[in-house]
């Protein structure tokens, strides 16, 4: 192994000693000044971790946090340097992490962080105007072949768990002690103007918004909202998407009639 | 020895005259923490300096906000993630990256590290060290090349900071970046806390060693603050941590470097522990309080 190889193996392996090669001005040894870029490496990766997934932190506490993080730092370094990204399977880490496993809820909260700084840094993208919209809506028989584009930082979260209420109590929206942890509840995460909202909807509703993101036409995901709910109205869906400025794009079925 | 290879010209003037130089003042790291502080109060200060990686991102507040603070500031880009003194070539999907974030902003200058942060197709996030020999030497001249070749323009290359050296080295850091600097025609960004930190984690003057750096190619200069700690031997080791106020010490290096080659573009690196912006802005002044009282204010403007 060549001098860099050897370096970067001993950084993220601990029981690895440290590399030959290194040397003190003093001829002391060069063991613990190597350590220090060891700690830098995983602790400002821990950071990093931390930055995204600040709800996951509160949840378990600073220390359990650390100590998760550090075996997946270890394990799964990034592979990028745009450091915003890192850490897209840290939730599904936290879900196989044994001693995470007594809290069922904590892998869909860090999903549900981890979709809010995507939808943070998600591409800009205008919406359309209610004028519009309400122009096609007006034909009802154009409305199942309709196609919606939405705004590039939304995502649905189907979870198990009280997701939502989870992270605004930690937001100081409402009372963690009134949360009940296994009730289920789907997230719609978007950018409206410079904020990242997240909101709690039906699953009917998060099935239909998620079928539009998927590109099917609204009869195709209406129907699959249907199947969730028989009594699911996709008027509700169209008027919270417009409101929060999320359709940015109506597409027309291209057959006749 | 090693046989100079083909270089780029210094063709630097090309490209700055098109966006112009930053300033011959003090500036700080944008913080987005600091965004709406300074859309509101708009302060008088030379320069903004981001990180690249930071803004390697589609959409959103990072943008909208950098996009109002760059039509009012000067603007630095300070990559951390390109891997320079790597054993690898420089990744080209991050050098297009790169490229499409200097043709948003259009930056007076772009920097980067003499160190390497990717091996093995993983990201460290810290500037590793490289030994310093013809072989390296070879290398990083490849390397900044070929980044100045995709970017179309002259970078500026930062001395580290670093803990350890290397048995292999044959060459003195500032020998090496030196050679960078004649057979590359990049800059210097002349990082005095770097000079600090190193020279006493390895036992050197820092006012020799500084005058052994290609100190006339200086086109930026970084002062940040540093912790503290102690080697095995309980000897001083100093980590460059961003995240304390310049040192008293670093300032005295500062005020000798104004005085030998004038008032310079200088920022306030500070990046953990960040205080209020007030704080921060006050350093960036003493810097300008240093350069107008030792150096001829126009000289670079």
């Amino acid at each position: 192994m060549n001098t860099q190889a050897k370096f970067a193996a001993a950084l993220l392996d601990p029981a690895c000693p440290c590399p030959s090669g290194l040397k003190t001005w003093t001829g002391g040894d060069p063991a613990r000044r190597f350590q220090v870029y060891r700690n830098n490496v995983v602790a400002s990766l821990i950071d990093a971790l931390a930055d995204t997934f600040p709800v996951t932190l509160e949840l378990v506490g600073d220390a359990f946090f650390r100590a998760m993080a550090g075996v997946f730092v270890r394990g799964c370094p990034p592979r990028s340097p745009i450091l915003a990204f890192y850490g897209d399977d840290f939730p599904d880490f936290i879900g196989s992490f044994p001693p995470a496993a007594g809290l069922a809820y904590l892998a869909d909260v860090a999903r549900l962080e981890y979709l809010r700084v995507r939808a943070f840094h998600a591409a800009d993208s205008m919406p359309i105007g209610a004028a519009e919209l309400a122009g096609v809506l007006a034909d009802e028989s154009a409305l199942p072949g309709l196609r919606l584009r939405v705004h590039p930082s939304l995502s649905v979260l189907h979870s198990r768990s009280a997701v939502v209420s989870l992270w605004a109590a930690h937001q100081g929206i409402g009372s963690l002690a009134q949360v009940v942890p296994s009730e289920p509840e789907t997230a719609l995460v978007l950018r409206h103007g410079l904020e990242v909202d997240v909101i709690e909807v039906s699953p009917a509703a998060g099935e239909c918004i998620a079928a539009i993101v998927e590109g099917l036409p609204l009869g195709a995901a209406v129907a699959r909202a249907s199947s969730i709910d028989e009594a699911f109205d996709p008027a509700g869906v169209l008027g919270l998407l417009l409101q929060k400025s999320a359709i940015t794009a109506l597409i027309p079925s291209r057959r006749e009639s | 020895m090693t046989k100079d290879i083909p270089c780029m010209q210094r063709s630097g003037g090309a490209s700055v005259s098109r966006v112009g130089a930053l300033p011959a003042r003090g500036g700080l790291g944008l913080k987005p923490e600091h965004f709406q502080t300074i859309l509101e109060h708009l302060p008088a200060l030379g320069f903004f300096e981001i990180h690249a990686e930071n803004y390697m991102v589609a959409g959103g507040p990072f943008h909208h906000y950098l996009t109002r603070i760059r039509s009012h500031y000067p603007l630095s880009i300070h990559g951390v993630g390109l891997s320079i003194g790597g054993a690898a070539p420089p990744d080209e999907a991050h050098l297009d990256r790169l490229a499409a974030l200097l043709e948003r902003y259009a930056p007076q200058s772009f920097s980067e590290h003499l160190a390497w942060s990717s091996h093995g197709g993983a990201f460290f996030n810290d500037l590793l060290p490289a030994p310093y020999h013809a072989g390296t030497l070879n290398r990083v001249c490849e390397h900044i090349d070929r980044v100045q070749e995709r970017l179309g323009r002259r970078m500026l290359i930062e001395n580290p900071a670093t803990y350890v050296e290397f048995v292999e080295s044959t060459l003195g850091e500032g020998e090496f970046i030196t050679e960078l600097v004649r057979r590359t025609g990049c800059g210097l960004l002349l990082d005095i806390n770097n000079v600090h930190v190193s020279c006493v984690n390895h036992g050197r003057d820092p006012h020799a060693f500084i005058q052994t750096l290609p100190l006339a190619a200086t086109g930026q200069i970084h002062l940040a603050g540093f912790a503290e700690d102690l080697d095995a031997d309980g000897h001083p080791l100093l980590i460059d941590s961003h995240g304390a106020p310049v040192a008293e010490a670093v300032w005295e290096l500062f005020r000798t470097v104004v005085q030998q080659l004038g008032p310079l573009p200088t920022l306030i690196e500070r990046d953990n522990d960040i205080p209020a912006f007030p704080v921060l802005l006050a350093e960036a002044r003493r810097a300008e309080a240093v350069m107008a009282a030792l150096g001829d204010m126009a000289v670079t403007a």
